[in-house]
This record gives C-alpha cells, sequence and structure tokens, in this order.
C-alpha cells in the first residue's frame, strides 16, 4: 500500500490530531509514516525520500503554518520529490480568515490540497485515494 | 596455572597480554615493532621472549586470543540513500564494526565516486538506502554501478528488504562477493547494525586478515576474532554495563590516542538532560564509536597540523614557529616509531595529543541548536548529550606514557568557542597505564568477569 509521510510543522506540539490522523490513515490501509510534532521541512522531506512516499501531508495548528510552509514545495523538487503530492491541513493561519482566500495562497505556494479546521478526515482520505489512483 | 595470553597486532606495535586466570591477575605485558611487511610472527616471537624473560615462572600458555589493527586496519566505504539517514547508518554500522571511514556517500553514485572508490584501499564496501518498503531505486542503481566498476572487494548489502531480490540478481552473476544483511535503517530514523557488523566481522577474520599477511600469525595465536578498535569498544561496554554481581562504572568514554588515528568510544545513552530540548535525527548507538583519521601522533601529524593554523597551534604550544612545526611534523610522519629524545619534543607530542583530545571531541559530542521561532527560543540536540558522563579514559601510547597525561586529557572538557557542544563537564579522568584495554576486549569473549575486574584495577 502507499506511503505517506505525516506530521506537525515548525515549533509546533499540538500533537493530538497527528495521532488520530495516523490513526484513521492506518485504518485505510495506508503505510504511514509520522515524522511527529516539531518537524522541520527538511524531516518532512528526508523521510519521504527514504521511505519512497508518495504523499505529505503537513499539519499545522498554533497559527504559524504559512511562515513554516513557505518554500516547501520547491524544497521538494530540489530534493526530487516533484512527483509527491503535498497536502496541508489544520488549523493553518492566524485567526478566523477568509478560507477561499488562505487557500488559494497555500496553492500558490505549491501545495496540491489545503483544508480548513474542522476538516472530517475521512473526505482528505478520499482525495488522497483519487490522487493516488487507488480506488 | 593456567595462563591466558592476549595479543594485540597494532599497527606501530604488537603488544601481548600475559593473564593468569586462576589467581585473576596480570601476570605482564610485553611489545615488539608489528613486522607485517616481512613476517608478523617476528614481532610476535620478539614480544614473546621479552614477556618471557620477564617473567621466567610465568607456566604455560593455555589459550591465546588475538585482534589485530595492523596493515591500515579494517577500511570501509559506505553508502546510502540520504546523507544524515542510510548513509549516517551505514557510517556508523562500520564504525560499531571497528573500521576505518574515510568515504561516506549518498544518493546515486556518480563516475568520480566509484572512481575515488576504485583509488581508495578499500577493504568492504556497506551499501544502504531505504526504509524496508521505500525507496528501491537508488539503493538498485548503485548495485548496479558496484557490480559494473567490479572493485574486487566484498560488499555487504543492508538496505530496504524489498530491493534485496533484485540486487542480488544483479551481484550473483558479477563475480563479486556480496552478502545481504538485514537493514541498518529499516524504518525511519531507527538504527539496527547488528547483523551488518556481525558479517563485517566475519569477512574481517576470514579474508581481510590474509590479504593482509595476518593469517599467518593464526598458526601460533590461534584465529583473531576482531579488529582492535572493536574488542576496545567491546571492553568499554563492558566496565560501563558490569556482569552479574561484579558492578560497572556506569556511563563512560574511551579515548584512544593512536599514530593513526584518535578514536573515541561512549557508553551511554546521551538523551536530552533538560526537559526543553527537542532530540533530533537518526537514533545513536548506546555503545557509540568515532574514528578521526586525520587525528593521529604520527602516520597522521601531516593532516592534523594542516586543520590548525600556526596561530590557533600556539594555543597548544607555545613557543610554536612555523619552521620548527614543519620539521617536527616531518620527523614524525617519517620515522612513525620516533619517541620525544628532548624536552622541546615532549611539548610538541603533548600539543598534538591536545589537538587529538580537543578536535576529536568535538566530533564525537552532540550538539545543542538553538532555533528562534515565532513562540520564542527552542533547543534542538542532534548527536549525544555527554555532560554527564562520570569517567573519561585515555589510552594510547603517548596519554600512557606522559607525565601528565590528565591534564591533557582535560581538553576533552575544555569549553568549546564553536558551537553548544555536549562535552563531558565534570569527569573522573583514569588512564590505561598498562595498555590493556584492548586485551581485555578480547578477553571478555571468554571471561568476562575477570576482565571487567581487572580493568577495574588497572585503569587508575
Ligand atoms: C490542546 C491544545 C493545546 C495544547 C496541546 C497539547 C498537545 N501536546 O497536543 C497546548 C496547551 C500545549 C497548546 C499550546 C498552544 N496552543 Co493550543 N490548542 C489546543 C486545543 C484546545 C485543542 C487541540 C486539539 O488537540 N484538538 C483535537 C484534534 C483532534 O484536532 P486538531 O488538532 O485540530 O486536528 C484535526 C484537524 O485539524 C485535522 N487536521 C490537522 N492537520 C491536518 C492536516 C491535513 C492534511 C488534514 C487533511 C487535516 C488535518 O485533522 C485532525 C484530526 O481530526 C486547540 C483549540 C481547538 N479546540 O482546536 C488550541 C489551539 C490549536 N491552540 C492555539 C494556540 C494559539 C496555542 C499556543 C500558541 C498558545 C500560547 N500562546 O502559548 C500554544 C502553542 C504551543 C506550540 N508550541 O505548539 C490556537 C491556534 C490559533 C490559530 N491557529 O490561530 C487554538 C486553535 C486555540 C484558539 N482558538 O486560539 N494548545
Amino acid at each position: 500500500m502507499a506511503t505517506v509521510v505525516i506530521g506537525v510543522i515548525g515549533a509546533d506540539v499540538h500533537a493530538v490530531g497527528n495521532k488520530i490522523i495516523e490513526h484513521v490513515l492506518n485504518e485505510h490501509g495506508f503505510n504511514v509514516v509520522n515524522v511527529g510534532v516539531l518537524s522541520s521541512q527538511e524531516d518532512f522531506i528526508n523521510a519521504a525520500i527514504e521511505t519512497d512516499a508518495k504523499a505529505i501531508l503537513v499539519s499545522s495548528l498554533y497559527g504559524h503554518g504559512e511562515m513554516d510552509c513557505k518554500f516547501m514545495k520547491e524544497n521538494c523538487v530540489e530534493a526530487g520529490l516533484n512527483h509527491v503530492k503535498l497536502y496541508v491541513g489544520g488549523n493553518i493561519v492566524v485567526g478566523k480568515q477568509d478560507f477561499t482566500a488562505v487557500e488559494e495562497r497555500f496553492k500558490k505556494m505549491g501545495f496540491d490540497r489545503v483544508y480548513p479546521p474542522g476538516v472530517n478526515i475521512e473526505d482528505a482520505i478520499e482525495d488522497l485515494k483519487t490522487d493516488l489512483n487507488l480506488s | 596455572m593456567s595462563v591466558h595470553l592476549l595479543v594485540d597486532f597494532g599497527s606501530t606495535y604488537t603488544k601481548l597480554t600475559a593473564v593468569d586466570i586462576e589467581a585473576e591477575t596480570i601476570i605482564g605485558t610485553a611489545r615488539a615493532m608489528t613486522t607485517v611487511k616481512t613476517d608478523v610472527l617476528e614481532g610476535f616471537n620478539v614480544a614473546l621472549s621479552k614477556l618471557e624473560n620477564a617473567h621466567p615462572d610465568m607456566g604455560d600458555i593455555t589459550a591465546i586470543s588475538a585482534c589485530s589493527s595492523a596493515a591500515g586496519g579494517l577500511k570501509m566505504a559506505a553508502i546510502g540513500l540520504v546523507e544524515e539517514l542510510t548513509a549516517e547508518a551505514a557510517k556508523r554500522a562500520c564504525l560499531g564494526a571497528g573500521a576505518l571511514v574515510n568515504h561516506v556517500y549518498s544518493h546515486h553514485l556518480s563516475k568520480k565516486e566509484i572512481k575515488a572508490l576504485k583509488n581508495a584501499q578499500i577493504d568492504i564496501i556497506l551499501l544502504a538506502g531505504g526504509t524496508d518498503g521505500g525507496n528501491t531505486e537508488c539503493i538498485l542503481h548503485n548495485a548496479k554501478k558496484l557490480s559494473e566498476a567490479d572493485l574486487g572487494i566484498p560488499i555487504i548489502v543492508a538496505g530496504n528488504k524489498d530491493a534485496a531480490d533484485e540486487i542480488e540478481d544483479i551481484l550473483s552473476g558479477s563475480g563479486t562477493e556480496y552478502y545481504i544483511v538485514d537493514n541498518v535503517m529499516p524504518k525511519l530514523k531507527k538504527l539496527s547494525v547488528k547483523a551488518a557488523k556481525d558479517v563485517i566481522r566475519q569477512i574481517f577474520i576470514t579474508k581481510i586478515i590474509e590479504a593482509k599477511g595476518i593469517k599467518k600469525a593464526e598458526e601460533k595465536t590461534g584465529e583473531i576474532i576482531m579488529p582492535t578498535p572493536e574488542s576496545v569498544l567491546m571492553a568499554a561496554e563492558l566496565l560501563a554495563k558490569g556482569y552479574e554481581d561484579e558492578e560497572g562504572y556506569g556511563e563512560l568514554m574511551v579515548i584512544d590516542v593512536g599514530g593513526a588515528t584518535t578514536d573515541v568510544h561512549t557508553i551511554g545513552e546521551g538523551y536530552p538532560k533538560r526537559a526543553e530540548v527537542i532530540l533530533k535525527g537518526l537514533q545513536e548507538p548506546f555503545a557509540k564509536r568515532t574514528v578521526e583519521g586525520d587525528l593521529g601522533m604520527r602516520y597522521s601529524a601531516n593532516a592534523l597540523v594542516s586543520l590548525v593554523s600556526p596561530y590557533e597551534f600556539k594555543q597548544y604550544y607555545k613557543d610554536a614557529d612555523e619552521d620548527k612545526i614543519q620539521a617536527s611534523v616531518k620527523k614524525r610522519s617519517d620515522h612513525v616509531e620516533y619517541l620525544p629524545d628532548s624536552e622541546e619534543e615532549e611539548a610538541f607530542d603533548e600539543a598534538l595529543a591536545r589537538i587529538c583530545c580537543d578536535f576529536s571531541m568535538s566530533r564525537h559530542v552532540g550538539t545543542v541548536e538553538v532555533v528562534y521561532t515565532p513562540l520564542g527560543n527552542m533547543y534542538y540536540q542532534t548527536g549525544k548529550d555527554l555532560t554527564e558522563i562520570k569517567y573519561v579514559i585515555g589510552t594510547g601510547g603517548v596519554l600512557i606514557n606522559h607525565k601528565d597525561a590528565k591534564k591533557i586529557l582535560e581538553e576533552v572538557n575544555k569549553k568549546s568557542n564553536k558551537k553548544l557542544e555536549l562535552r563531558p563537564q565534570a569527569p573522573t579522568f583514569l588512564i590505561d597505564e598498562m595498555y590493556i584495554l584492548a586485551a581485555m576486549g578480547i578477553l571478555s569473549q571468554k571471561h568476562p568477569k575477570l576482565a571487567l575486574k581487572l580493568m577495574k584495577r588497572h585503569l587508575k
């Protein structure tokens, strides 16, 4: 089954959602490589290279996601991971902002899918299966 | 009385240690120049007669065991995928097995790198890459390149198991000697080096010893069981952990300043000591060895001096001028058996030893890095936190023979101005006065408790 890398980016310690995502992805048969909280872009990228991951799911909860995710796509391309799907979700920006604008900004940064707070993780998994041609 | 003779075929000296198994004592030690170029047994016999002359009533030798680092020791190349992950894991497996590793490559091997491997005098290659179930493409590419290069040395494959069958197909027809073993990093950041270490030792015993002309010694000494640095690491581990009811010393470090290399061994977890520090990177081995090929008192004196500017050198050796430094270095690299014959030269050796201790420590210990985040400063640790190491044990010719060896060792916990290095802070210093650590490592294979007792008695 496809390998996906998950983790919480930056100086962010919110661990609960990360564990839930790991559990649900496992239930759906994914091989989950969890780099955990407090992970740098490099941690995600190195993990994806060694494990031959097909997607990276970045979580950011504490409001500084936009800064932490800057140049993540460029760094993936640099590391030869052009083909790897890049998702982001959680509370990726500070406070309540118009999500359409937020989504647009993150897509511009190279993320394939961007999720608002409170998204049902099952919905994201359906997207993942579609994007990876798994169903 | 049964005497167990322990032999260490070193790069410069062949060292013997005779142990009385029943009385639980060291009868004596002796040494002579290692004679690999002609016949290793010559040196061994000289040392043995010295020992017998000094202890005429020594009794019959009932067992002999040996280790060796002669003829350049064991030289390996480590190859992996990501530099900080499988390449590092492969390197650690080699180091833990007692090898010197001057060639570490990551990602796809280039023509230039293959050429460097061809020109380097390497005994074994360790090829890793990918977690189990992870990337196979890179290790397959590298296996093909190595097979085509036909280097004529054994290749140990310890990478992604999903690639094993295909690698077998690549290598089996090529005439290359190869061994496929468990992955050195089966899961992300998880280090698993035992299988690789075991096969390294097996190849060392069966092949490398032979190729270096040391096999001949086995007529007299029985099987040479491991590379010397591995026996030192085993001795250190035993001394730290204890055996049965014989207590060990707890977390400790051994620093071995030799003619060609400086080896540092630490036994300990090295986890962060403060709650706010976050550990990063690949899992560290409990018994960790690093070896520095450019830090040595004789063979590597040239390389060592080129690491420091004449200005920096003055911090270790007050009245150094450049010509004097060059002359003293030349004397040492041209005559590796040279012993200081004046106070000046003694001071020069001391300066070299200080540099060896200081630099090897920098490269061995973990570091803490401050990261400025939106939420304030965070602390990230890479490598081992060795601040609370209890004992630092010095070994190797210069330290053992120096009247003020513990002063030299103080370089180990000197404050470094480079980064936040996690060096031992207030260790007790001990010296391996009788030069027995390697011997005790071999002895521990059969008599662990006795080896432990003797170390506790003789490290001072
Ligand atoms: C518990 C908690 C903490 C705990 C965390 C304990 C721990 N180790 O886990 C502590 C007290 C440490 C904490 C600290 C802080 N917190 Co807090 N914390 C929360 C709280 C109350 C619950 C988080 C939680 O566990 N939720 C339950 C899990 C299951 O949900 P989740 O994390 O959102 O994850 C789900 C989804 O978001 C989604 N998801 C997540 N990632 C991704 C990725 C993808 C690709 C997809 C598809 C989906 C997805 O799926 C997950 C599972 O369903 C939230 C408020 C809230 N109700 O959400 C605030 C909250 C996240 N914290 C907040 C803040 C500001 C902080 C602090 C900065 C406070 C401070 N000033 O010190 C610090 C930051 C510390 C740090 N370095 O990270 C803010 C963030 C605001 C923002 N983004 O603008 C929140 C939203 C509270 C608020 N309304 O202000 N916090």
